[in-house]
């Protein structure tokens, strides 16, 4: 329906704007006074996190496009260039290069929030599966930024994973050829990286709003996993978890600091300040540290199908992980057996990443194989039979309940009995 | 949200004495914003600049910044043009007869006053150098060449809007605001200079 909204902002110039375009009655109602489960513990700042690192990505992204040149010929040289002659090149992009890092630490840590507490399930499987494409948006995106600097990963990198699509019979060679946009990874193909990689990152930021909307619609998640059942048991966003959100913040980037001041070339190759040689592929290739799991997948499969169907099979299931987990309890706090499986599963997942870093030969091979039947065995076999079998913890009636007997200080008897008074 | 009446409860709760005189003080409200706002402003700041430098030239542009002009080969009366930051810089070897009609004018006859001995370097009054880049609107002028048309007063002659310079580079006639630029150069030796 058209018409003039009624703002309800006292000062002139916000009103005028907000009646024409409710912006500000919007961030009220969605970051202000948002009810919030009031029971988060400091996993849920992770959300938060990664809206700040795509941002920083984006900055530092924008100002390192100024001075990189995207040709077979400069482009190593050109962020050489950003290194050594631009100011504070370095800067722009050992925060760059590490913020990639930190932007999947920060995902990681935010997925298994999500497989911890359940998020997944229902009223949240869309929110979900958002989120699931973000991150192969963010692994698309990152593949791509670390083929511009045209080292020797770069290029080994580019050559091999463009190569995975060889492995679909009939259309893949073709495909690949396409992808290149010529016969081997040369100039068209960092051309269209360079393009593709400028654009992805605001796609994501579009596919995050979509994730913050459906977010806002079925409300947070919470450590107990049960529904919000009356405004005792909310905050409002503002200030309680804006607050909590900076706190984690500050964490968030004493850490990042301390990586860029300190060990910027902690988690990058050093193979990749080699020129990139069509002619030698180096002795040791390796993908970024947080790609090793889905590598260690692709070489661990004896099959070049079987083993890239299995890698792409591994981010697949995400996708229907809410139909595979067929318990309706949501935390992991109350399902006693799913609360020490779900780290059995994120052994196979470390497992998978040391197994990625270390040359294929003698017991990495076995331990690869055994950490991929156990990352699928645990979504395809485990999840499914689990929720039938488990018996799950009685759950607590309310998010307030809980809070107010464990933690509230010393309250009268009285007090604890009726805790709906007490707010 | 959480009013003082329901945090006076909580306190008594707890077992936290209130505090005695317990005034609401306006001013320590504001001052804590203001030095919370000053500090935001120091923290964008300082992130900011690190962006912001990063578009101002860098080493390499700067390293290249300053260029060495062999002096011999350029003949009495001929001109050369050689590129300085990306700008022409016309490097001319005046005749007798320029240096005099340069030195002779007198500053009323000038939209632009400057004297032929501020605009070339103490005893080499031979030698003049300019940017060569019309006060106008950009284009560069022709004259550099015995043979180029030099307009009425034997310098320099834009082509696009017909501004005239003299032997000086200073503006005689046509849209041109000003005298064309003098670049900071130095001799180095009698037959070289180093202009930047």
């Amino acid at each position: 329906m058209a018409g003039l909204h009624k703002s309800e902002f006292a000062n002139p110039v916000v009103n005028w704007v907000d009646t024409r375009l409710p912006i500000f009655t919007f961030m009220q109602k969605e970051y202000g006074t948002f009810p919030t489960p009031k029971n988060f513990n400091y996993l849920w700042n992770f959300g938060a996190l990664l809206m700040v690192n795509l941002m920083i990505m984006i900055v530092t992204g924008i100002f390192l496009a100024m001075n990189y040149q995207p040709n077979v010929a400069t482009a190593f040289d050109s962020v050489q260039h950003i290194m050594r002659d631009v100011n504070y090149g370095w800067l722009l992009r050992y925060v760059h290069q590490n913020g990639a890092s930190m932007f999947f630490i920060v995902v990681f840590i935010h997925i298994f929030r999500g497989m911890y507490y359940g998020s997944y399930k229902a009223p949240r499987e869309l929110l979900w599966m958002f989120g699931v494409t973000l991150l192969l948006l963010m692994m698309a995106t990152a593949f791509m930024g670390y083929v511009l600097p045209w080292g020797q990963m770069s290029y080994w990198g580019a050559t091999v994973i463009t190569n995975l699509f060889s492995a679909f019979p009939i259309v893949g060679g073709p495909i690949v050829t396409w992808l290149w946009g010529g016969f081997s990874v040369d100039n068209p193909t960092l051309n269209r990286f360079f393009s593709l990689h400028y654009l992805l990152p605001f796609v994501i930021t579009g596919v995050s709003f979509l994730h913050v909307a459906a977010l806002h619609i079925t409300g947070s998640n919470n450590p107990l996993g049960i529904d919000v059942k009356s405004p005792q048991d909310t905050l409002p966003f503002h200030p309680y978890y804006t607050a909590k959100d900076s706190v984690g913040l500050c964490v968030y980037l004493l850490v990042f600091a301390l990586i860029v001041f300190f060990a910027p070339g902690m988690l990058g190759d050093p193979l990749n300040s080699v020129p990139a040689n069509p002619l030698q592929t180096p002795a040791e290739i390796v993908p970024e540290w947080y790609f090793l799991p889905f590598y260690a997948i692709l070489r661990s499969v004896p099959s070049k199908l079987g083993g890239v169907l299995m890698m792409f099979g591994s981010i697949a299931v995400l996708f229907v992980l809410p139909w595979l987990d067929t318990s309706k309890i949501r935390s992991a706090r109350f399902r006693p057996v799913y609360r020490q499986l779900i780290w059995v599963w994120v052994l196979s997942v470390i497992v998978l990443g040391m197994v990625g870093g270390h040359r294929p030969e003698g017991i990495w091979v076995v331990l690869g194989r055994v950490a991929t039947a156990y990352y699928f065995l645990h979504f395809l076999v485990i999840l499914p039979v689990l929720g039938k079998l488990e018996r799950p913890l009685p759950l607590p009636e309310s998010i307030s309940r809980p809070v107010l007997s464990l933690g509230g200080g010393p309250l009268p008897g009285g007090a604890t009995a009726k805790p709906m008074e007490k707010v | 949200m959480a009013d003082t009446s329901v945090v006076a409860r909580d306190m008594a709760n707890l077992g936290i004495a209130p505090a005695k005189t317990h005034v609401a003080d306006p001013t320590k409200r504001d001052f804590l914003k203001l030095i919370q706002l000053a500090g935001a402003a120091i923290g964008v700041g300082a992130i900011a600049w690190p962006f912001i430098n990063s578009m101002n030239p860098s080493k390499d542009v700067l390293a290249v910044s300053s260029l060495e002009v062999d002096l011999t080969p350029i003949v009495v009366g001929q001109g050369i043009t050689v590129l300085w930051r990306g700008k022409p810089i016309f490097v001319r070897h005046r005749t007798p007869k320029e240096i005099e009609e340069a030195t002779s004018v007198t500053m009323a006859q000038l939209s632009d006053p400057a004297t032929d001995a501020s605009r070339t370097q103490p005893g080499e009054a031979q030698w003049i150098v300019l940017v060569g880049i019309c006060t106008h609107l950009g284009c560069i002028p022709v004259g550099n060449k015995p043979t180029d048309a030099r307009g009425e007063w034997g310098g320099w002659f834009c082509p696009c809007h017909g501004s005239q310079y003299d032997t000086s580079g200073r503006v005689r006639h046509g849209p041109a605001p000003a005298n064309l630029a003098v670049p900071p150069y130095a001799f180095e030796s009698p037959t070289k200079i180093k202009i930047g």
